[in-house]
């Protein structure tokens, strides 16, 4: 024994190995099978790829880095579904490259927001100066995104590359792409975004997809 | 998951607790070929030697107990693919809360279950509740403190474009509105001629100006505004209640008074939505909102003179 631990103390490379080993026991419990379950997860009824302008949206979102503030997960707590609806499921996310989970909430949770019942008048005045309607905001504001023009072309490149890793986007959604988002800002990206966020699933096909887990 | 993975994650976690319990031993006792504490030349401070202290023993009881722990863990809250003897899910908890604070939720809204929003309003408890569902689900448009933005209504003063009678209140936040200003800058230039949107807006600004005198362009907006806006806002301009047309002749502009709003307006149309609220609250917590509102608002005035109003 101490002539194999002695053997151990005075090799720091063979110790650095045995480290790493132990520490990513919890690593390989938790977090390896999850990456081979995550394809395993069937989308929820409802849920599909995102269309163009949506998804445009979805990349000035993580551009502007909405998610440092704002998460899209509602957990399993009572306190949380009494004020977002439904908790989230991960058959919700299957198309979300990637995801917006989150766990830092400056800002309150959006994964449902679409279902908050926000005009899209609201949400162009607060993206523009959060202050204009709600005074004790201190979200920024984001005016630019009223003066940017949507590139179709850039929108078609990253669906043919989600295509790529698996979203089932068909050729008609991938050459329309320019024409959906033609003359859009992006000010009209993340409004779509945000208003469709959450409301592609049923609380019916949520319940029922509980049941089967 | 599959029962593989299962498997795999079995045989991890067993692995690193036998792991745990193996390093623990080997670490607490002597092996016969160990040299003596006086034997390996090394005394720090006069008397400590490497191996004349063993670990003390509360620690590596209390090291023993957490691995003890972690089994009956395991075995109440499951691994891999096992539920586990306790059949506890993050799903069944949230769920047993949620009947639970749902029931008392109940008790506390069934005393005000049907009551109209005025009566409701006499009550302080009722209006406390009412207030904190404004500012959890209105404040965002009408503001915390019910005094609206632009575009969204002030809910303090005495204006009410669709209609300020406690059940036009409650319809008003019960079903939602949607408001239908059309754009009417084409129909009015083909009628009036280029400057047909100045003039309108003209006379519509003169509306809540009485005293000041009227110049051309308003005069000849008037007969623009009595053949196409009269429709909704009426022959005075005093709106109507019915279809959320506002009065023309206060001094209050949701979308602001000045001639690039009113533009816009013209152009592009107005479409404010306030959404219907009793799907996601239920009666009884709209009509709580709708106590508290009616709390904001003076109620001084009747509706203008020659308003259609709404009951």
């Amino acid at each position: 024994m101490s002539q194999t631990h002695a053997k151990l103390e005075k090799n720091i490379g063979l110790m650095g190995i045995l480290v790493a080993v132990a520490v990513s026991f919890g690593g390989l419990a938790e977090i390896v099978p999850l990456m081979f379950q995550a394809e395993t997860i069937k989308p929820l009824p409802g849920i599909k790829p995102y269309p163009a302008l949506e998804l445009a949206g979805r990349d000035v979102y993580i551009r502007e880095g909405c998610y440092n503030c704002h998460s899209q997960m509602v957990r399993t707590l009572r306190f949380e579904t009494e004020r977002y609806g439904h908790y989230s499921l991960a058959g919700e996310s299957v198309y979300d490259h990637p995801f917006q989970w989150g766990s830092k909430r400056t800002g309150p949770d959006l994964a449902r927001v679409g279902l908050r019942g926000y005009s899209d008048d609201w949400h162009r005045a607060h993206l523009h100066n959060p202050r204009d309607v709600v005074p004790e905001s201190n979200m920024p504001g984001y005016p630019w995104l009223a003066d940017n023009k949507l590139d179709g072309n850039e929108v078609a490149t990253h669906m043919r590359a989600l295509k790529r890793i698996g979203d089932p986007y068909s050729e008609e959604d991938i050459a329309g792409a320019a024409k959906a988002v033609e003359g859009k800002t992006e000010l009209d990206a993340v409004v779509a975004y945000l208003q469709a966020l959450g409301t592609h699933v049923s609380q019916a096909d949520m319940q029922a997809a509980e049941g089967a887990e | 998951m599959t029962s593989g993975w299962t498997w795999y994650v079995i045989a991890i976690t067993v692995i690193n607790l036998i792991g745990c319990v193996w390093l623990l031993r080997a670490n607490t006792r002597r092996s016969p070929t160990d040299p003596k504490p006086d034997e390996t030349g090394h005394v720090w401070d006069g008397n400590i030697t490497e191996y004349n202290k063993p670990l003390p023993k509360w620690w590596i009881n209390l090291f023993y107990i957490t691995i003890v722990f972690s089994v009956g863990y395991l075995l109440w809250f499951g691994v891999g693919t096992f539920r586990g003897f306790g059949h506890w899910s993050s799903h069944k908890e949230w769920a047993l809360e949620t009947a639970a604070e749902d029931a008392r939720l109940d008790d506390t809204l069934k005393l005000y279950a049907g009551k109209p929003i005025d009566m409701l309003a006499k009550d302080p408890q009722a209006v406390a509740l009412g207030r904190n569902i404004f500012i959890n689900r209105c404040a965002a448009c009408h503001g915390s403190t019910g005094h609206g933005a632009t575009g969204f209504p002030d809910l303090t003063d005495d204006i009410w474009h669709w209609g300020g009678t406690p059940h036009r209140i409650l319809e008003t936040i019960q079903e939602g509105r949607q408001a239908v200003m059309p754009a009417w800058a084409t129909t009015l230039t083909a009628q009036g001629g280029p400057t047909a949107v100045d003039d309108t807006i003209a006379y519509v600004l003169s509306l809540s100006k009485p005293a000041q005198a009227r110049d051309e362009a308003s005069e000849r907006g008037e007969k623009l505004f009595q053949t196409i806006c009269v429709a909704c806002h009426g022959p005075q301009g005093k709106g109507n209640q019915v279809v959320g047309a506002p009065d023309l002749t206060d001094s209050y502009w949701l979308y602001g008074s000045s001639k690039a709003s009113l533009h816009k307006t013209l152009n592009e149309g107005r479409q404010g939505v306030m959404p219907a609220w009793k799907p996601v609250l239920g009666d009884t917590r709209t009509r709580l909102v709708g106590a508290y509102v009616w709390t904001l608002s003076p109620h001084t005035d009747g509706p203008p003179a020659g308003a259609v109003v709404a009951e």
